[in-house]
């Protein structure tokens, strides 16, 4: 019996406290679950969302992708300059076209030449920051024509009383949760991420594999992208700040293993949107902003802990 | 002293889905050596792993000099004079011999630092008691596996042991290594120490053990003096009938040759190594651990890169293929170790099943799933794997039964090259010798084999020619009546021979 209760709040202790913690909210504040406001928490969570799909393919081959922060700041400042210049449909493409190369760079120099992906991606983190800047020359961009673009409406808009932005997210998501299910391609990730040498053993392109799944963490970035830039009709060069923890804590909150091999996009939705229940309900109880960040670190730590604890009661058991 | 050190009464232990242990009972005495034998999955480890504080026991008890006793973890059991010799070594690589015989139990002071001096002193005695050959500063990293083992063993020393576990300690041994091996373990018995052996090779086991218990799915079969039975009856016991003790071997009926490899050439491994394989053809690779058989196949599968040499399929210069490439035309590795090279652990035996023909197994990229299922169902039963379904976590599953699943996935694309690394390390007699006949009936049906193995009796009776190899060089060929266990020990003992070129 105690063994169960052991095993139940191993397994479900995150859900649990979860489960808790919104009860509370939802006792303390009478907004927390209206309808109104859940869908507000859905319509920030797409964003992070989205971009968390992507990041779930790498973590599932056991590497990292830090540099989607920075990376949604570039392209959030590309999409919204050429939306100006260019206007909204080559805009779109070239902020897709400009994610997947930077995604291909980053998986090029980690799945090929083999160096070691949390340094890559940091200093790709960093040096987008800088190529931002280098761009806009350190100043905002906007939207100049925001009354009457059909750009407005991958943030603004909404289809059948959903927002936009939550529909590009959830068919976002089942069409990685399938990709991973059910295609060669998603075997392959969950193979090299299990075990690398049995993977090339069995003939499978260990460097491709993980090349792609860079590529997929920079276009759904892109995405991101374009669903921050419509719904803000703007640019700052800090509008991605932080969000490469965000995005990660989401996706272990969920329970993909950072080791790499177990986990998907359905832990990866429910983690995300955890993640920003709990920042909402933090914001209705009154605590300031920045409180916010340290529940993010916090979490951060318990679920990195839990998955750890489980992969050595498997490998000692 | 008790005539027990430790019983075992009714010990019960259930994974999902399946009972591992059963309501098993036995004992240990002081001095003696006690075999622990049974199929693949019988539930061997669990047991041991049980005494050793890895797994808690549903039900039943423990009954330790002379007292009920609880083991909760690994080092609790260490620290008892319980241990555990794994199946699979289990040290750290970069940590001194002296560090990894304490591992957990170091002498510190007051304040946490570690004792060096104390913790070399100690150890130095534990490997001085064993005669090792080396000292406790050396990183174990650079240990060969026997050595590795002997480590593991210094802690019987270390720890005082009053028991000490040995599941398949010989798996990855030379002969000589063995010899020692029993050395060791004799002198541990002397001492009064109670010994489990747990391995699947029967001349061993008559060898050096004093009692046998015999465990079928999870039951005890009964407990028998070594001296008052024979191999036949230990068969019978384990899996209900008895073995021909005599080899089959493929009809010696060649075809074209499939694999050539002249003159393959890795710096510091191999030198000029030159074979070829017939339609219909088993080939034996003999040669100690570490003569670089291992290293010669996965050249010419493709995960390694040689430095000069030609590999020609079919008679077509194939240059250095890629495993892709290898595996397409028709080519299979079963690799030496099969938890890191053979399977993915956290995967299930379908996943494992389909990994390296994801292609043959989907449409449009999209996997087809009863494909995969069909091909598990069919390997489960011919190779008679023991798993709760297609989807347990191969992790879960006993070692045997793992490297039945190598081998499955291997044979259900139907290649054309199977060359097989050690194929039945771990494996139980009964599924040795159905592997041997699957080996025999590959051949039958135009398949060439490559077979590498430690096992002499196993190289000489599945192949039709055997090439002995010594320090990165093939040194010998025998074929019909000059394959003999003389000529191989002679080919591969009194050559020195050519030095692998640095
Ligand atoms: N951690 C686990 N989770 C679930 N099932 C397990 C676990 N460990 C072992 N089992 C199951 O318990 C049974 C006994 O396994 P065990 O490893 O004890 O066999 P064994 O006798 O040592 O076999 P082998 O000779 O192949 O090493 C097997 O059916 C195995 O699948
Ligand atoms: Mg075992």
């Amino acid at each position: 019996m105690g063994q169960l209760i052991k095993n139940v709040l191993r397994r479900h202790g995150l859900l649990l406290a979860f489960l808790v913690f919104l009860a509370v909210v939802a006792v303390n504040a009478e907004a927390f679950l209206t309808p109104g406001n859940i869908l507000d928490v859905l319509r920030q969570v797409s964003i992070t969302g989205m971009m968390a799909l992507g990041v779930t393919f790498v973590v599932l081959t056991g590497r990292l992708d830090l540099s989607v922060g920075s990376l949604l700041t570039l392209l959030t400042v590309i999409v919204v300059d050429q939306h100006n210049i260019s206007g909204p449909f080559p805009a779109i493409v070239m902020t897709l076209l400009a994610g997947a190369a930077i995604g291909a760079f980053n998986g090029l120099l980690i799945g090929f030449v083999g160096l070691n992906a949390l340094i890559v991606t940091l200093a790709m983190l960093s040096f987008l920051q800088g190529l931002v800047l280098f761009y806009s020359g350190g100043s905002n961009v906007n939207v100049q024509n925001a009354q009457d673009t059909w750009f407005a409406v991958f943030g603004r808009g909404s289809f059948l009383g959903l927002p936009v932005p939550v529909l590009l997210f959830l068919s976002g998501a089942i069409v990685a949760g399938l990709v991973l299910a059910f295609t060669t391609f998603g075997r392959r990730i969950y193979a090299v991420g299990g075990n690398e040498t049995a993977s090339i053993f069995s003939g499978i392109n260990a460097p491709w594999t993980v090349f792609w799944t860079y590529v997929v963490s920079g276009l759904t970035t892109a995405i991101a992208a374009v669903i921050m830039g419509s719904r803000v009709m703007g640019a700052q060069n800090t509008i991605g700040q932080g969000y490469e923890l965000t995005v990660l804590a989401g996706v272990i909150l969920g329970g993909t293993s950072l080791l790499g091999g177990s986990g998907s996009i359905w832990r990866t939705v429910i983690g995300i949107s955890m993640l920003g229940f709990i920042q909402n309900g933090l914001l209705l109880l009154g605590y300031p902003y920045y409180v916010q960040w340290l529940v993010t670190w916090a979490v951060i730590i318990i679920a990195v802990w839990i998955d750890l604890g489980a992969k050595r009661g498997r490998i000692f058991a | 002293m008790q005539d027990v050190i430790l019983k075992v009464d009714g010990i019960t232990k259930t994974f999902p889905g399946v009972k591992a242990l059963d309501n098993v009972s036995f004992d240990i005495r002081p001095g003696e050596v006690h075999a622990l034998v049974g199929e693949n999955g019988a539930g061997k480890s669990t047991l041991m792993k049980v005494l050793a504080g890895l797994h808690q026991p549903d039900g039943g008890e423990i009954v330790y000099l002379g007292e009920p006793t609880n083991v909760s973890n690994p080092l609790d059991a260490r620290q008892k004079g319980i241990l555990l010799i794994h199946q699979e070594l289990s040290l750290s690589p970069e940590l001194s011999v002296a560090e990894n015989i304490y591992l957990g139990a170091w002498p510190t002071n007051r304040f946490g630092v570690l004792r060096k001096k104390e913790l070399r002193r100690n150890a130095s005695a534990a490997l001085e008691a064993l005669g090792c050959g080396f000292g406790p500063d050396v990183r174990v990293g650079t240990l060969s596996v026997a050595m590795q083992q002997m480590v593991e063993i210094a802690r019987a020393e270390a720890f005082r042991a009053n028991v000490v576990i040995f599941d398949e300690p010989t798996a990855s041994l030379t002969d000589a290594e063995k010899e020692q091996l029993f050395h060791t373990i004799r002198g541990l018995q002397a001492r009064g120490v109670g010994i489990v052996y747990i391995s699947h090779k029967m001349d061993e086991i008559f060898d050096i053990t004093d009692r046998i218990t015999v465990l079928r799915d999870g039951q005890v079969q009964g407990t028998i003096d070594t001296a008052d039975t024979d191999l036949n009856n230990v068969t019978r016991m384990m899996i209900g009938r008895t073995l021909d003790a005599y080899f089959v071997k493929a009809k010696a009926e060649f075809g074209a040759e499939v694999l050539r490899v002249e003159n393959l050439t890795k710096t510091g491994l191999f030198r000029e190594v030159s074979f070829s394989v017939r339609e219909g053809e088993v080939l034996g690779l003999y040669g100690l651990v570490g003569a670089g058989r291992s290293e010669v196949v996965e050249t010419v599968f493709g995960v390694r890169r040689a430095d000069a040499g030609k590999v020609y399929w079919k008679g077509g210069d194939i240059g250095l293929p890629t495993p892709r490439q290898s595996i397409d035309m028709g080519m299979a590795l079963v690799p030496e170790s099969r938890k890191e090279q053979g399977l993915v652990l956290m995967m299930g035996g379908r996943e494992n099943t389909s990994l390296p023909h994801l292609s043959m197994f989907s449409e449009l990229s999209v996997m087809n799933k009863s494909k995969e299922l069909a091909a598990f169902e069919k390997y489960r039963s011919a190779l008679s794997i023991k798993t709760t379904g297609p989807d347990q976590a191969v992790s879960q599953l006993s070692g045997g039964n793992q490297q039945k699943f190598v081998l499955a996935k291997w044979l259900c694309a139907d290649p054309k090259l199977i060359i097989l690394d050690e194929p039945t390390r771990g494996i139980d007699v009964g599924s040795k010798s159905a592997i041997h006949e699957l080996i025999a009936h590959l051949a039958e049906q135009g398949l060439a084999v490559v077979v590498i193995s430690s096992e002499m009796p196993e190289v000489l009776g599945v192949s039709h020619r055997v090439l002995a190899m010594s320090e990165g060089a093939v040194v010998a060929e025998f074929g019909g009546a000059q394959m003999t266990e003389e000529n191989l020990i002679d080919a591969v003992s009194h050559h020195r021979g050519p030095m692998v070129a640095e």
